[in-house]
Parts: C-alpha cells; sequence; structure tokens
C-alpha cells in the first residue's frame, strides 16, 4: 500500500494531511503515557498488601478497599452467572437457527443495538425501579448484578455471533454430512471453534462490568463496609473511586490508588485474553 | 425423545431466550414510561421546555438548559474526536510502519477500556486545575468537551479502521494504475468506499458521549445553566440523574424519569438511523 506512483505530486495538502495523521497519532499516545504516568505517580504509594486487606476508615481516607474487592468480585460473579448463558443462547439461535432477515431475528438486532446505546445511568435507573423495588430486593448486590447483567448482555451475544458466523460453512455442511444432530454439532464442533471469540468478549464484558460506575449508584449502592450477604449493599471499585473524588475531601490520593487497582486489574484482563485467543488460535490451527 | 423432537424443542427453546433481548428492551420501556407518568399525565408537557428554571422543590422542572448542555458537549466532543479518530484510523491502516500500528491499536483498545471514573478522576485532579488557571472555575464545558472527546476517539478510531480495512484491494490497484498519489487514494477513493462504516462508528460514539454520566458529572461543574461560553458550568441530563435520584422524590423522581426516556429515544432514533445507512449501502 506504501508504494508511490510514478509521478510523485508533492502538493501542499497531502503534507498537511501527513503531519495531521503523526502530530495525532503522537498526542493520543503522549496522552496515554501522561495519563499514566499520573496514576502510578500518585497512586503507587498507597499500593501494599495492606491497602487491599483491609477495611476503610475515615470514609476510605485511610484503610483499605477490601469490602470492595469483594462486592467487585460478587458482583461480576451474578452478573455472569445469568448473562453468559442467555448471551450464548441467543447467538447460538440467531446465528445458527434462523435467517439474518426473518423478522424475529431482525427485531432482535435491533433491540441489541438499542441496548447497547442505552446510557448505563438509564439502567440505573431501570435496574432500581424493577430489581430494587418491583421486586423488592433493595439495595443489593444481586439488583446490582442483575442490572448489569442486562447492560452486558448485547455485548456477549454480538461478540459469541460473530465467533460463530466465523465458522466455515462447510463444518456445518460436513456435520451434517456425517449425520450430526445439531445439538452434537454445536456441543462438539461450533462452539468449541467460537472458543476464542466467546472468550475474547466475555473478558472484554468483564472489563465493561468492572468499569461501570452509573449502573451500580442506584442498584447495588454505597455502603463501604463488608457485604454479609448477595441482599446486602455494597459498594464496587468505581463508585468507590467516584465516592473518594467527589465527596471525600482529601481521598485524592486514596481515589488514585484505587483507580491504580483498578486500571491493574483491567490490564490483566486484556493480556489474558490476548494470550487464551492466541493460544486457541493456534490449536485450531494445528487441528484443522 | 426422539432426536428430532430433541432438535424441535432444543429450537424452540433457544428462541424463546432469544427473545428475552426484545422483552428486556420493552421491559425497560415500560418502567421508564410508567415511572414518567406521574409528571407526564396532567399534560403539561411544555414544562419541561417552558418553566422559569430547574427548581425541583418549588415543582418547576425546565430540561432546557442541561438539554442543551448534553447536546453542545456531545457535538464538541464530536468536532475533536472524528478528525483526531480518522488520523488515528489513517495512522494505524496505512501511515505507520506494521509494528508501530499494531502497537497504537493496541493502545487505542486500551484508551477505549478505561473506566469513566478514572477519566473523571483524571480530569478532576488535572484538566481541571489546568483551565482554572487561565480562567476560573475550570470545572466547565470546555472540561467535559476535551474529556468526552478522549473517551469516544477510540471508538471513532478502530470502527474507522475497521471500515477502511474493508475497503477491496481492487480499488488500491485501481488508483495506483491511475498513478494516483497514495493520500489521493485514501482520501478520494477510500474513504468514499468506507463512509458508511465509519458514519456508523460515529453515531456509535455520539451515543457513548450522549450517555456518559460519571466522567462529565466529575469535571463539568453541574451548574444548572444556559453556558455562555465554553468555559462555563454546565449540568448534563445524565449527571443530573446522578446528582438528583438519591433523594428524589415524587415529580421530582418523576421528571427524571422523563428525561432518561428522552435519552432513550433519543439513541433509538439514532440506532435506526444507523441501520436505515447501512440498509441502503
Amino acid at each position: 500500500m506504501k508504494t508511490m506512483s510514478p509521478r510523485r505530486t508533492h502538493r501542499l495538502t497531502d503534507h498537511v494531511l501527513a503531519t495531521f495523521v503523526w502530530l495525532t497519532a503522537l498526542s493520543v499516545a503522549g496522552f496515554f503515557c501522561w495519563l499514566l504516568v499520573d496514576m502510578v505517580s500518585q497512586g503507587f504509594d498507597r499500593l501494599s498488601w495492606d491497602f487491599l486487606t483491609s477495611e476503610p476508615e475515615r470514609s476510605g481516607r485511610r484503610g483499605g478497599i477490601a469490602p470492595m474487592l469483594v462486592s467487585t468480585v460478587a458482583v461480576l460473579i451474578i452478573t455472569f452467572v445469568v448473562a453468559i448463558p442467555l448471551g450464548v443462547a441467543t447467538a447460538i439461535w440467531l446465528s445458527e437457527f434462523t435467517r439474518t432477515q426473518s423478522r424475529p431475528a431482525v427485531a432482535i438486532r435491533f433491540s441489541l443495538d438499542v441496548l447497547a446505546g442505552v446510557p448505563s445511568i438509564v439502567y440505573g435507573l431501570f435496574g432500581s425501579a424493577f430489581f430494587c423495588v418491583w421486586l423488592g430486593m433493595g439495595y443489593s448486590l444481586l439488583a446490582g448484578g442483575l442490572t448489569l447483567a442486562c447492560m452486558v448482555l448485547p455485548i456477549l451475544i454480538r461478540t459469541t455471533e460473530a465467533g460463530l458466523a466465523a465458522v466455515p460453512a462447510d463444518w456445518r455442511q460436513g456435520a451434517s454430512a456425517l449425520g450430526l444432530t445439531r445439538w452434537a454439532a454445536l456441543r462438539f464442533l461450533l462452539l468449541p471453534a467460537a472458543a476464542p471469540a466467546i472468550t475474547a468478549g466475555l473478558l472484554l464484558g468483564i472489563g465493561r462490568a468492572l468499569a461501570e460506575t452509573a449502573v451500580l449508584l442506584f442498584t447495588s449502592g454505597y455502603v463501604d463496609r463488608m457485604p454479609a450477604s448477595w441482599l446486602d449493599s455494597g459498594r464496587v471499585l468505581a463508585v468507590h473511586i467516584f465516592d473518594l473524588s467527589m465527596n471525600v475531601t482529601g481521598g485524592d490520593k486514596a481515589a488514585y490508588g484505587t483507580a491504580l487497582v483498578l486500571l491493574v486489574l483491567l490490564l490483566l484482563l486484556n493480556g489474558l485474553a490476548m494470550a487464551l485467543t492466541d493460544r486457541w488460535l493456534a490449536r485450531r490451527i494445528v487441528q484443522a | 425423545m426422539s432426536p428430532s423432537r430433541a432438535e424441535a424443542w432444543l429450537s424452540r427453546s433457544l428462541a424463546w431466550v432469544a427473545g428475552s433481548a426484545v422483552a428486556l428492551l420493552a421491559l425497560i420501556f415500560l418502567f421508564l414510561i410508567t415511572e414518567s407518568l406521574p409528571a407526564l399525565v396532567d399534560g403539561h408537557w411544555l414544562r419541561f421546555f417552558n418553566s422559569s428554571g430547574w427548581f425541583p422543590s418549588a415543582g418547576e422542572f425546565n430540561l432546557w438548559p442541561m438539554l442543551l448542555a448534553t447536546v453542545l458537549a456531545t457535538l464538541g466532543a464530536l468536532v475533536l474526536a472524528v478528525p483526531m479518530g480518522l488520523a488515528s484510523a489513517f495512522f494505524v491502516s496505512f501511515c505507520a510502519p506494521p509494528r508501530l500500528a499494531d502497537m497504537y491499536q493496541r493502545l487505542l483498545m486500551l484508551l477505549a477500556g478505561i473506566p469513566s471514573v478514572v477519566y473523571g478522576l483524571w480530569g478532576l485532579t488535572v484538566l481541571v486545575p489546568m483551565i482554572a488557571e487561565v480562567a476560573p472555575p475550570g470545572a466547565s464545558l470546555l472540561s467535559a468537551i476535551l474529556i468526552l472527546a478522549i473517551m469516544i476517539l477510540p471508538t471513532v478510531a478502530l470502527t474507522s479502521d475497521a471500515a477502511l480495512r474493508a475497503v477491496p484491494v481492487s480499488y488500491w490497484r485501481g488508483g495506483q494504475a491511475l498513478g494516483l498519489s497514495s493520500q489521493t487514494i485514501l482520501l478520494k477513493i477510500a474513504l468514499p468506499a468506507a463512509r458508511t462504516g465509519i458514519f456508523t462508528g460515529i453515531l456509535l460514539a455520539t451515543t457513548r458521549a450522549l450517555g456518559e454520566t460519571m466522567a462529565v458529572l466529575m469535571v463539568a461543574g453541574n451548574v444548572v445553566q444556559v453556558p455562555g461560553s465554553l468555559l462555563d458550568s454546565v449540568r448534563v441530563l445524565t449527571a443530573n440523574i446522578a446528582l438528583e435520584m438519591a433523594y428524589a422524590t415524587d415529580a421530582h423522581k418523576a421528571s427524571l424519569y422523563v428525561s432518561s426516556l428522552l435519552l432513550t429515544l433519543v439513541v433509538v432514533m439514532i440506532v435506526a438511523l444507523g441501520r436505515r445507512l447501512e440498509a441502503r449501502s
């Protein structure tokens, strides 16, 4: 793509464009470094084993983030226990059991597009009206997890569907030629083949869920003690960062420390996603 | 069960589960509408636009300043993020050497995954004080636009890059055969060919900017007013919901649900527009 034409046209606009492109790339990279340096320099001295394992004191100015870690993990578990079966089943139906242009499929895809675009605060309002009040769960980890499940569902479905769509059509034809039932073809052929995409989507979804604040503000609440059960209110990491920086004077240091923990978790998830995808891809190529 | 009956059962139950996506959307609308009803049934629709201001305790619910702030912040962010996002996509697909392009793409993915509270925290402690040195109070429409632009830039860049990659190689070869410079091919052939994908990405970024809550809440200052300049504090619709939901009751609470219903309807319209574009091309 980079070969030049024989008659090089040294027009001014060409140089302006190239300069703009390189400047943009440099400034985006520069911004990322700036952000990273700020995060590490402000948050690093707060990080210690104690910070991860102790309860917050004085509204989080001192002490640690143990209850927030526990709440975050609990909310994530509830979210994905609900969202994975729903998401994978929906994706399987959309990609294997119906035509793309069929009416229900079009309606479902449109709904998914809208659901993916609905602002997170709207999910929060919906969750607080439906799960907390109407179903009587109150401010609880369960209500937060279920609301979050609604929010990550479109991401899971989209990525799983893309993974299934990437499986070549002749694999399916081969399976039916061998007399495999559709269930067997799914179980032993299509789902294993789509596993990297499903895993990548899952990790992407976990990343989104981990980053979410607005959904959980009015569903799982912001009580900063250790949650006693899944019906107890609990504060997740992202809400903790928000509260420390907005409502607690002198909480900035602790907020940066928590943000650093959150970023490290997200980086680990990203790295894991890439590693898993690479390994699975390699294995698949060897088998095929 | 015989195999064929098991198959039919599997297909039917999967269809039911898949329908839950539609059901969920319907449920969300149902709840937004029923919760908004107390503020809508008396027929005073116009109160959301012509009351004297946003004074919930006095029953004045003028959404206009916040609606305007949301629109201005979103447009401002798009004005910055679209050219820079496109430039990033050009960089990844054409300008950069392969290894650098790969690194830059991973960087964009990382930026896309950074939580909005982290952007908000950074904006609040670094960006806002910087602006405040020049023009107090610092927490302003400008800071909201800058933070939003940073947040939606990866979306624009990654979708545009995907759209540009989908342009057939033969278009490039044709352009080269005609002796066009690579920039001309890029701007006059590849860009028009990829325009639907790019535009869909921009629409996606628009819904993200419209719906962003925490980051904007943290940097925009949250004064309910029609901004006179870029440096005035503003409060956007989403931030208003997050700030007041905790203590709102009755008509106040209902009007917060009205604003979220409004936002959701706008999202539906944007998604429908994207569908139309895709169907036409």
